[in-house]
């Protein structure tokens, strides 16, 4: 797992607060383009190093030791994964933020981890303290994002709690990212208020797809993996709002003990009253967070599960719903799913065992979640010839 | 410590439930209920009885699947109310989008003398019985002019192929037309295909036109029903299935069977025979009571119960070929089980409420006369234009859509409304027919009870729903079929 957030004691800035800069290895970079750079020394061979960059950072420290630059930072080891392209946010406290990975299919950006959910199995449990400068990061973030990236991902916490400024986001996004389809993870109930989904769709986003959980087609079952009474029906109603103004959403559903029961009633209901969803992931368990606590009522072998989920993914097919089947692993899916199988593991978490090693279908897995490899994964993991 | 609530705190604590509209049937010992969208439950007649006395425990699977389903909601979610206004909305939605079929009858001839058909004519007067230019001209702008963006002209007769200039003109005009208007085109043929030339099929392949023929079954049965000179009705239409696949292309012929009091001594020697010839399927159709059928009485020989053993039994000899491995569909079947088992209608104008007349499919005669279905004209030929919707010498698309000729059956034909339909279990998946009710009682509505249209489609639908909800193996065959 790749640590995108760490911290230097070898550094130097002359700057207070934070920095946000892209990362160049170019010594001949026009020299007005330089000062939202950090340039980039992979090796200790170059020690006259170029003039006007806005940061300079290195993996060898000796090479800032005669440096007249001011701002400097000596990068860990652990971080070694950064390159050109790379946006990373430098702290005058030293600490240091891989922000957006250029060689990364997918970024997620944190907006917040303040929630009105508190899910059983959530990966990123919920603080109450104020953490809007996660939004303005962001906010930053979206100018120096390459024009061409194609999609990339906004989560939380809930990131509708920012209400209007939310919607600023997305219009910044549609502003500087015109090509860059958007996922924006939600709980929906902020869009069970119809004036906050027409704002969303006044901004009239080329490409934005709101990603909203439903548990179970069974209310009690939604509202205890949430912890939330009466999220059901505000849920619902913020996908028929969205859907009204023809926004995209996803519909996301989490596979684990309490879900699995209704899993394929739940796709039913969904193909019944929400055909026009435009698509349906249905996803492992991260071993994460507040899913390590809750793990005797949550856990269930994904090899168990195989037919049901078969059946799902048929139910979705025949209504001709497009859904995914994301975080699992070849070995322990039937092959009738392979067709919705999809490779969703974001790169810095993506692991293999040992026994993939010796996998004839390695390259086709999506793999496991970091967080599997270290706690809980399936008892059936066996590679094929 | 824990900061997570028990599973029983999210609990529903009122017991009681409210009941969204639903009908019942009972089926082989089980008890369906469908409710407003056509939503179904199998259940026991103990957990009916339960349910409606409002003591149905809310902690119940039974209870669970109906509020899931829509039968009833409670304190914990009121969604249904508001999805099953979507679900309504969005299966009136097509109705908006009249009328795509549009048939013209280009001329009256036919060198077959079928006898239960009424409208053929032996004749060689091209004038007295085939449309004329400008006449087909009007048919064009009438087709042209509904808000339907999908527009398909099917050729008919009498045999069409024997006015093949008119048929020409009708294409030519009608892509001429059509590229300022843009609506998806297409055009099909009916024809017995025994006067088909090579040349005929260069047009067709040229311009994209399909065929669709008829074939009863294997020859005798075939040539019994078909007679014309020489006997040969079958060889004709197989050696012409076979050159259509070789020029157009193997899918772009398909074949109808017509139900004689022949047929229904054994469906298994006519879905055989549609084996044999390569198709993908079979419609195992009802006889309709019109034209000499009526007259001659053939319909009451055999009737509807007749004609449903007949179904059965077919269905069940497909289900043991789709076993074997084979993909084989009966048409009727996937229509009804595409409208119980999805929300989209496919658009079978024999099952729409309001009723496909007019608004499904439009009637053209060579003389100009519009019919509000194929089965209305075929009555005026027995002199009575009751379905006589108007004029192409008169009439422009308005005129004759909102006459009360047509809008007197439509609205007899809502069986939401209707007599005994509005309380039918199978309400949602049905339709109704105000051209064969008027044929056989004198009035659109017809007497439900006494209708065969009625038994027929009830004792299908009982039997689909009953199958598919009973058997595995036959629920993953028909949920291929209507895919």
């Amino acid at each position: 797992m790749l640590q995108l957030r760490g911290s230097t004691k070898d550094f130097h800035c002359d700057f207070i607060g934070h920095k946000m800069l892209i990362i160049s290895d170019d010594s001949s970079l026009p020299f007005p383009l330089r000062e939202k750079y950090a340039y980039i020394l992979k090796e200790n061979i170059d020690t006259n190093l170029p003039d006007g960059f806005g940061a300079y950072i290195s993996q060898n420290a000796s090479v800032f030791s005669t440096s007249k630059h001011k701002n400097w930072f000596h990068i860990p080891q652990y971080m070694d994964y950064m390159e050109a392209g790379d946006i990373i946010n430098f702290k005058d406290d030293g600490s240091i933020w891989a922000i957006f990975r250029s060689n990364a299919k997918y970024n997620t950006f944190l907006l917040t981890e303040r929630c009105n959910h508190y899910c059983l199995m959530c990966s990123q449990p919920p603080k109450s303290k104020e953490d809007s400068w996660l939004l303005e990061r962001a906010m930053e973030a979206i100018e120096l994002i390459p024009r061409d990236t194609v999609r990339m991902g906004f989560s939380g916490g809930e990131p509708t709690i920012y209400k209007e400024k939310l919607i600023d986001l997305v219009e910044k996004c549609r502003g500087y990212l015109p090509q860059t389809a958007i996922d924006i993870l939600s709980n929906g109930r902020a869009f069970s208020d119809p004036e906050y989904a027409r704002l969303l769709h006044k901004i009239d986003h080329p490409n934005c797809m709101i990603c909203i959980p439903i548990y179970s087609d069974v209310p009690e079952i939604h509202n205890y993996v949430v912890q939330s009474e009466d999220a059901f029906d505000e849920t619902i109603q913020g996908i028929l709002n969205l859907k009204a103004l023809n926004q995209k959403v996803e519909i996301r559903i989490v596979i684990h003990q309490q879900t699995i029961g209704r899993l394929v009633e739940t796709c039913e209901y969904i193909s019944r009253n929400l055909l026009f969803v435009d698509h349906v992931a249905l996803m492992g368990l991260e071993i994460t967070g507040f899913t390590r606590a809750n793990l005797p009522d949550l856990w269930i072998d994904p090899y168990d599960y195989k037919d049901t989920l078969s059946q799902a993914v048929a139910v979705l097919n025949r209504s001709k719903i497009n859904n995914s089947v994301y975080n699992h692993q070849l070995c322990t899916v039937n092959p009738d799913v392979e067709d919705n199988y999809v490779h969703s593991i974001s790169d810095w978490k993506n692991e293999y065992l040992d026994e993939c090693n010796k996998c004839s279908r390695k390259h086709e897995c999506g793999g496991f979640f970091s967080s599997q490899i270290l706690y809980k994964h399936s008892d059936h993991i066996k590679a094929f010839s | 410590m824990t900061k997570f609530q028990k599973q029983n705190f999210f609990q529903n604590t009122n017991e009681s439930y409210e009941l969204l509209p639903f009908r019942f049937a009972r089926i082989n010992g089980r008890v369906l209920l469908t409710n407003l969208v056509g939503e179904y439950f199998f259940t026991k007649d103990e957990v009916l009885k339960s349910l409606v006395d409002g003591t149905l425990p809310n902690d119940s699977d039974d209870y669970l699947n109906l509020r899931s389903l829509h039968f009833i909601c409670d304190d914990q979610t009121q969604s249904a109310k508001q999805l099953l206004g979507i679900k309504t909305r969005t299966k009136l939605s097509n109705y908006s989008n009249l009328t795509s079929l549009h048939m013209f009858v280009i001329s009256l001839r036919c060198e077959h003398s079928c006898p239960y058909c009424q409208v053929s004519r032996q004749s060689d007067d091209k004038l007295a019985f085939d449309m004329s230019y400008e006449t087909a001209s009007k048919a064009v702008d009438f087709a042209l002019s509904g808000p339907s963006p999908r527009i398909k002209i099917e050729f008919q007769g009498g045999e069409p192929l024997l006015n093949f200039d008119t048929l020409k003109f009708i294409v030519h005009d009608a892509k001429e037309k059509n590229e300022a208007i843009g609506k998806d085109l297409s055009f099909v043929i009916a024809t017995n295909l025994a006067v088909i030339t090579d040349e005929i099929l260069d047009y067709c392949k040229l311009h994209d036109i399909e065929i669709s023929t008829s074939l009863d079954g294997p020859a005798s049965l075939h040539n019994h029903n078909r007679p014309r000179p020489g006997n040969n009705s079958y060889e004709l239409a197989t050696e012409g299935i076979k050159k259509v696949r070789e020029k157009l292309g193997f899918d772009k012929v398909n074949a109808l069977m017509t139900t004689t009091d022949k047929s229904l001594d054994d469906p298994r020697i006519i879905i055989d025979e549609y084996l044999k010839q390569g198709f993908s399927g079979i419609f195992l159709r009802p006889l309709s009571p019109y034209g000499f059928a009526i007259k001659t009485k053939k319909y009451n020989a055999y009737g509807s119960k007749k004609w449903f053993e007949f179904y059965k039994t077919g269905l069940e000899y497909i289900l043991e070929i789709n076993k074997s491995g084979v993909h084989f569909r009966e048409f009727y079947s996937a229509t009804i089980l595409k409208k119980i088992l999805t929300l989209k209608d496919p658009g079978y104008v024999d099952l729409r409420s309001p009723a496909g007349i007019g608004i499904g499919g439009i009637v053209y005669n060579y003389d100009g006369k519009i019919f509000a279905s194929d089965e209305g004209r075929m009555l005026a030929e027995m002199g009575d234009n009751t379905f006589e919707i108007g004029n192409l010498a008169t009439d422009n698309f308005k005129d004759v859509f909102l006459s009360d000729k047509l809008l007197d059956p439509l609205e007899q034909s809502m069986t939401t409304s209707a007599p005994r339909c509005s309380e039918c279990a199978f309400e949602q998946y049905c339709g109704a027919d105000p051209v064969f009710h008027y044929a056989t009682t004198g009035d659109f509505l017809g007497k439900k009870a006494e209708s065969d249209f009625c038994y027929r489609n009830y004792n299908t639908f009982s039997h689909l729903l009953d199958t598919y909800d009973s058997n595995l193996e036959t629920r993953s065959i028909f949920e291929s079929w209507i895919n």
